[in-house]
């Protein structure tokens, strides 16, 4: 094959497969839901699909439904009709979406999304605990916490063989033994260690992928857009993982990633300043939000939200098959736990990004509706740019709700942030200029 | 630590009380560590303070002040609740000087406590992993294990090994302490009238700021005023007021509420009255303190266990206080409280309990407006 042809079947194919793998995923859950059957509610940070696919459940998540609601401009309506059910406009837009979704018996922009036969959550968030309390009370379905001791102070995380790491498996793995228990009475299909084998399997061949895609974004030009390729990615990553769909579509992604690499292909964006993203997108202006940074040739090309969000998968995580249930609770616990730095300790996984990804400035992008990833933030930069001498931009908004998305001051606050990276670069250059003819 | 309620009667008594509570120097916290001793420092709601006891510590339960957030405002964003940025204004201004801070995934702001304090003091900032799934078979033992580590973090700062009799010796302290507040409740929910809500209130939150063996003698000493007081019964509303289990309501705000109606009952500052009976002394004492947490303790928005389904939980506080009604109060942005909000007034409604909902902040100052429509409330039901 020529090389442009070639060209033309692998670049952007991770995006074309991707949308087209999410278009049919909410395709099978409107089919799930006209007929009457029922889901898994999980969601992505544990989503403990590897376990669920044992049993045939179809799986919803409803934080990828309540963003899809921003993204398609509409999530406002859902917002309101449950704020006028007594949800305060000051508690997650995310959980108010869904509430919204349910009283609207599963109506959805994307097709109707079945109601929950179970609920499956961890603690990674506290709110997914006090969402599934609302399902539990709208439908009286099993509801069941997976409860994931996270890291305890900064850089004091333990690892298998250390006393503390394997009581916090033994607690984990013994919880999931419940979930089992718990999916054989609900579904009334008996457990198969062998299919638990193959979709561990499946989510082995993802991590692996995921990690070397997210790895393969150090190159000049970066190989695809952390903040808007990457949703696509993780869309795909949550609702297939465990799947063989999701383990080929991430082969192939690592495949289109590494022949980018190799060529020097990078984004649409003329990279003229590679930066990172902290925190979750703004929805409700997704795409003018992205344009903001790339009409400065801003590329966004290592971000918090590819951890937390994959629940860990970019650890590459590598379940052991012969022993699975003590991996998969090794495996879910060191992934959670990771996706819960990323977002507690999140100067830890920027500073070694700075020279990895060879940044010119971070994005903290703190948004009133998750606090989780919001709330240390501002410490969180501070800590960085005492550490280190980087640029950085601090801009706060939703991801849910445009009432607190002011458009104009987020490009002021944006364009100053590039005029000072330009002149920052200015002054770099001419220092060193100063320094060649000294 | 504190003296100058000794030997005075009971409304002096009360006054010094508040004067203390309202000191936001906490002067006990810094004369025991002017002393030599060590504080543990632990962020709302629950905290095994036993295990700090017994190593001889000052468990203190950093619960906001209604202090100006002059340093700490910048290092939070915005649409966050106000205990937060006071907690951290407190130590960095110094008012506390910690020897350890601990933090409890309560919820999600509460949870990222330990890496903002640790990127701010040199002392450890920890987040202590309480089971959020409380149903699990293996829960006693992971937190029976999570306890022995929390040992091992504190014997080093407190410079002395803890046995399992020094553990026992303080669980044997604080079950005296829940003896005491249960009779208090007792006091407020049968005879409302002799303790208002706002003093039961002092009396309950100085076990935060004390050690507990002098909290119990304040206590036994109210305890026996109260049974000579005569205040008169006087026709008001019974309710109950829920929603101060994290960030609390200022004083004046409970002063506000007792002037119009009797608080029968509440989750004020619950962590402090979390385990509801004496922790046996007997076997292991970790395992006995695990137990009783997850076996025999109260409920609030940030624990979730199927056994307590919330609402459920507030019903049968409701109608185990004889109460008529309730306050569902939630302090402005607090997750958790805003989104259980919804889920009692729909209870309530179900059952046909009258009910009031309300915000606060531990800063507030004016309370004519919330005065004024819960008085109105009030006369709703008392003329219905």
């Amino acid at each position: 094959m020529e090389e442009s042809a070639q060209n033309d079947s692998i670049v952007g194919r991770g995006n074309r497969e991707g949308a087209d793998l999410v278009r049919q995923w909410f395709a099978d859950l409107n089919r799930t839901a006209e007929s009457g059957g029922t889901a898994a509610y999980v969601f992505v940070m544990g989503s403990l699909t590897e376990i669920l696919r044992c049993f045939g459940l179809p799986v919803v998540f409803p934080e990828i439904n309540s963003l899809q609601t921003a993204v398609r401009r509409v999530a406002h309506e859902y917002l309101n009709q449950a704020e006028d059910h007594g949800y305060s406009p000051d508690i997650c837009g995310y959980v108010k979406a869904d509430f919204a979704v349910q009283l609207r018996g599963g109506e959805h922009p994307m097709g109707r999304i079945p109601k929950p036969a179970l609920a499956v959550l961890t603690n990674a968030c506290n709110t997914y605990i006090k969402w599934a309390e609302i399902w539990e009370r709208l439908y009286h379905i099993p509801v069941f916490t997976l409860d994931i001791p996270g890291t305890r102070a900064a850089g004091a995380q333990t690892w298998p063989g250390d006393q503390d790491f394997e009581h916090d498996r033994a607690y984990v793995q013994a919880q999931l033994a419940e979930l089992i228990a718990l999916c054989e009475r609900v579904t009334g299909i008996r457990f198969d260690l062998d299919r638990l084998r193959e979709t561990m399997g499946w989510a082995n061949r993802m991590s692996q992928s995921w990690r070397q895609v997210l790895e393969l974004n150090r190159h000049r030009p970066a190989v695809f857009n952390a903040l808007t390729d990457g949703t696509i990615y993780l869309g795909v990553a949550n609702g297939f993982r465990g799947s063989a769909e999701g383990g080929g579509y991430f082969d192939r992604l690592a495949e289109e990633m590494a022949y980018k690499a190799a060529r020097g292909i990078g984004t649409l964006t003329e990279e003229q300043y590679r930066l990172s993203f902290v925190g979750v997108p703004c929805y409700p202006m997704f795409r003018k939000f992205s344009e903001m940074f790339t009409n400065w040739g801003g590329a966004f090309v290592h971000s918090t939200y590819l951890s937390f969000a994959s629940g860990g998968a970019n650890l590459g995580f590598v379940y052991d098959l012969a022993r699975p249930l003590e991996s998969l609770a090794e495996g879910v616990l060191i992934g959670v736990r990771d996706a819960m730095d990323s977002m507690f300790f999140q100067d830890r996984l920027l500073l070694p990004a700075l020279d990895a990804f060879h940044l010119d400035g971070i994005v903290f992008h703190p948004v009133k509706s998750c606090r989780t990833t919001s709330t240390g933030m501002a410490d969180a930069r501070r800590a960085v740019m005492a550490a280190r001498d980087t640029a950085s931009l601090f801009i706060e908004s939703d991801m849910m709700d445009r009432r607190v998305v002011s458009e104009a001051q987020l490009k002021n606050r944006i364009d100053a942030f590039f005029e000072g990276l330009a002149s920052r670069r200015r002054q770099e250059g001419a220092s060193s200029g100063l320094r060649s003819r000294g | 630590m504190f003296e100058s309620w000794r030997g005075k009667p009971l409304e002096d008594l009360l006054y010094e009380c508040r004067e203390l509570l309202e000191d936001t120097s906490f002067p006990t916290v810094a004369r025991w560590r002017d002393g030599g001793g060590k504080v543990a420092g632990h962020f709302q709601v629950y905290f095994p303070e036993e295990i700090a006891h017994a190593a001889g510590m000052l468990p203190f339960k950093v619960r906001g002040a209604p202090v100006e957030a002059v340093r700490a405002d910048s290092l939070f964003g915005s649409y966050l609740c106000s205990i937060l940025k006071t907690s951290l204004e407190l130590a960095l201004s110094e008012r506390i000087r910690l020897d350890l801070f601990v933090t409890h995934p309560i919820c999600d702001a509460a949870r990222n406590l330990a890496a903002v304090w640790g990127r701010n003091f040199p002392h450890p900032c920890q987040i202590l992993y309480l089971p959020q799934n409380a149903n699990a078979a293996a829960a006693p033992a992971y937190l029976r294990h999570e306890y022995g580590r929390l040992l091992r973090l504190l014997e080093p700062i407190a410079g002395r090994r803890v046995s399992d009799a020094d553990l026992r010796a303080s669980l044997a302290v604080y079950n005296r302490n829940r003896a005491l507040l249960r009779e208090l409740y007792r006091i407020k929910r049968e005879t409302p009238w002799q303790l208002a809500a706002d003093e039961a209130y002092v009396l309950v939150a100085l076990g935060g700021l004390l050690r507990r063996e002098e909290h119990n003698q304040i206590l036994e000493t109210a305890l026996a005023l109260l049974e000579r007081r005569t205040n008169k019964k006087q026709d008001r509303i019974r309710l109950v007021f829920e929603g101060g289990f994290c960030e609390q309501p200022p004083l004046d705000l409970l002063r506000v509420i007792a002037r119009s109606c009797y608080v029968v009952d509440d989750d004020l500052l619950i962590g402090l009255r979390w385990v509801l009976e004496d922790v046996p002394l007997e076997g292991d004492p970790l395992r006995n303190l695990a137990v009783a947490y997850l076996e025999n303790s109260s409920y609030s928005p940030v624990q979730h266990d199927l056994r307590k389904p919330k609402e459920q939980m507030l019903l049968q506080r409701i109608a185990r206080s004889g109460a008529e009604a309730a306050i569902i109060a939630a302090a402005k942005m607090c997750e958790p409280g805003l989104e259980e909000q919804a889920g009692y007034a729909q209870a309530l409604e179900a059952a046909g309990i009258p009910y009031f909902i309300g915000e606060f902040e531990e800063k507030m100052s004016t309370f004519d407006q919330m005065e004024l429509q819960l008085q109105t409330f009030i006369e709703n039901i008392l003329f219905a």
